[in-house]
């Protein structure tokens, strides 16, 4: 079981800008992709974003991003990620510093509530 | 600070002195030729004066916290400018044309006054006004009304306003349509300053600063459109902890504001301060006791609500209720308010500060429910004047004073609106909207600039 369980399940990681994640969401929500966690990271990405302070321009050495967690059934994962890519692409024209999407066998799924395991966990 | 002023001390008593010596001895003779005394300074009231516009002025960063700490992350910024924007805007104005066309004689029927003696201020350099204060210290606490009820405007259209032409705008509106109504509200020759017996009853600006505001705010709310995501995707408040100070600030600031509002240093001083007091504290227990029944808790933002609501309200009112009347009118306006935000949600138009389920409608109920509970001392003064004057005349005349503050507010809103619209799009473009107005506007974050985390 547990092998079978590793090749159909992923683990979606994306980075995008934090200004893409209200545009990603709803995309993923229009998509059918409901479940996802969120988080504030920062990092060094190809992109100098340019900040000003006190007149003068600064660029900060960790630029801040949105990572985006989704556990998915292998079915699901291109619908995932086209969500994801045409949402971000929609709205920045393919400026450097979008982000990148990672996506990861995943092993195993319990849902804490039942003690569901597998597929139907996730 | 007090450092370097130590060293001057001494001069500057000195020629204070010398100004007293010579005040003395050439006010007999002036006072002589003239056949009036010119009024002499009175400290007591300059100093509470001097208070109250400081006290007025730390409203507006009240407001800044109040409004940033609403609105999401990437836009904390942009909101907080607004108010200080203001803060640089209007005072220019104010000083360049704003006191002059607010407390100038009428010109052009009563339109607006005019005085070149106020022309950047020019003529009242060591002028004393009846009230014995220096006349610059009333012109800088009419300025910090100037500054904050634009300011309030930006609460509606909060997160989606492009910075310059948000600028334009409130420069626009504080010329055409705020110095007008402050002046036939309080200038001695404005129109509403002398309806009925004794004038539409506006103490500290329900209908010049709130209603108009308020009004302003939602004719612009839904000019602009809503949101983009509104109302399908929640927008949490960045930081309640910053809105809770900024709602505190705005309480004390309140004291200049309405006790103030009374230019003197006395009884009508006490009398303005208590009914400020009550009343933003029967607004807050109410809206807490309401949504307690309601949602089954009692929100912080709720309580903050409460509070501004019952300190609108008692606005216009706090020169002529006694505090039963205060208690009354906070709650009341609490129980409007609530009523009125729950019916935005129904209508789904994008206030998104509530600038007008606020201020417009707490200011509207301050403006007329306060007849119910005038002081019997005012009723007596305004039937010696009138012959005989009635609680239901009174409420034609405040009726009349709001109707005209929300047509003027409100048309002549709408047309700076269209007008600015086509001269700098008022709304924020998608990307500005999308990456947040403090970084597409201003090139920087709220928190954590040099190492985001």
């Amino acid at each position: 079981m547990s092998i079978l369980t590793s090749t159909t399940m992923k683990l979606i990681i994306a980075i995008i800008r934090e200004n893409q994640l209200d545009q990603v969401r709803e995309a993923l929500i229009d998509a059918g992709i409901t479940r996802i966690t969120v988080s504030h990271v920062s990092g060094h990405g190809r992109s100098k974003t340019e900040e000003i302070y006190r007149g003068q321009v600064v660029i900060p050495n960790l630029v801040p991003n949105i990572r985006l967690e989704i556990a998915v059934n292998a079915e699901f994962v291109d619908t995932t990620c086209n969500a994801i890519i045409s949402a971000t692409k929609a709205n920045d024209g393919g400026l450097i510093g979008s982000g990148k999407i990672f996506i990861t066998p995943l092993e195993e799924v319990i849902r804490l509530r039942t003690g569901e395991r597998g597929p139907d966990a996730i | 600070m007090n450092c370097y002023n130590q060293p001057n001390l001494p001069v500057m008593k000195i020629t204070t002195r010398f100004f007293l010596l010579l005040a003395f001895l050439v006010l007999p003779a002036s006072s002589l030729i003239a056949g009036e005394a010119t009024p002499v300074i009175d400290s007591g009231a300059t100093a509470w004066m001097l208070t109250s516009a400081a006290l007025v002025l730390l409203m507006i960063p009240g407001l800044a916290m109040f409004y940033g700490g609403l609105v999401r992350t990437k836009n904390v910024l942009g909101t907080m400018m607004h108010s200080f924007a203001a803060m640089g805007i209007m005072t220019v104005l104010w000083v360049a044309c704003g006191y002059s066309m607010a407390f100038g004689p009428s010109v052009l029927g009563g339109w607006f006054g005019w005085s070149d003696d106020y022309f950047f201020l020019g003529g009242i350099d060591d002028k004393v006004m009846p009230a014995g204060i220096p006349e610059y210290v009333f012109s800088m606490f009419q300025a910090k009304f100037a500054i904050i009820t634009p300011a309030l405007i930006a609460g509606a259209f909060a997160e989606r306003v492009s910075f310059k032409s948000y600028c334009i705008f409130i420069a626009l509106w504080g010329v055409l349509i705020y110095n007008p109504l402050c002046h036939w509200v309080w200038a001695s020759d404005g129109f509403l300053f002398n309806l009925g017996a004794k004038g539409a009853i506006d103490f500290a600006g329900g209908t010049v600063v709130h209603i108009s505001a308020g009004v302003s705010g939602l004719v612009a709310a839904i000019y602009l459109g809503a949101r983009k995501s509104f109302p399908h995707l929640p927008m949490r408040p960045n930081n309640l902890v910053m809105t809770m100070i900024g709602a505190g600030l705005l309480w004390v600031g309140w004291f200049g504001f309405n006790a103030g509002s009374s230019i003197s240093s006395g009884l009508s001083t006490a009398q303005a301060l208590t009914a400020t007091q009550v009343a933003a504290a029967a607004g807050a227990l109410t809206w807490i006791i309401i949504e307690g029944l309601h949602q089954g808790k009692a929100t912080a933002v709720g309580f903050v609500s409460g509070i501004l609501a019952g300190l609108v309200a008692i606005t216009p009112a706090a020169g002529v209720v006694k505090p039963v009347g205060a208690l009354a009118l906070g709650a009341l306006a609490t129980v409007i308010c609530y009523l009125a935000i729950i019916l935005k949600n129904r209508l789904g138009y994008d206030d998104t500060l509530d600038a007008f389920g606020i201020h417009g409608v707490g200011g509207i109920v301050g403006a007329i429910f306060l007849v119910f509970f005038i002081r019997d001392s005012w009723m007596a003064e305004a039937a010696t004047v009138a012959g005989s004057w009635t609680v239901w005349q009174q409420l034609g005349v405040q009726a009349l004073a709001v109707g005209i503050a929300i047509a003027y507010a409100g048309i002549g809103t709408w047309i700076i609106l269209v007008v600015l619209n086509k001269i700098v799009p008022l709304r924020a473009n998608a990307e500005a909207e999308m990456r947040g107005l403090d970084n597409y506007y201003h090139g920087e974050r709220g928190y954590g600039m040099t190492n985001p985390s």
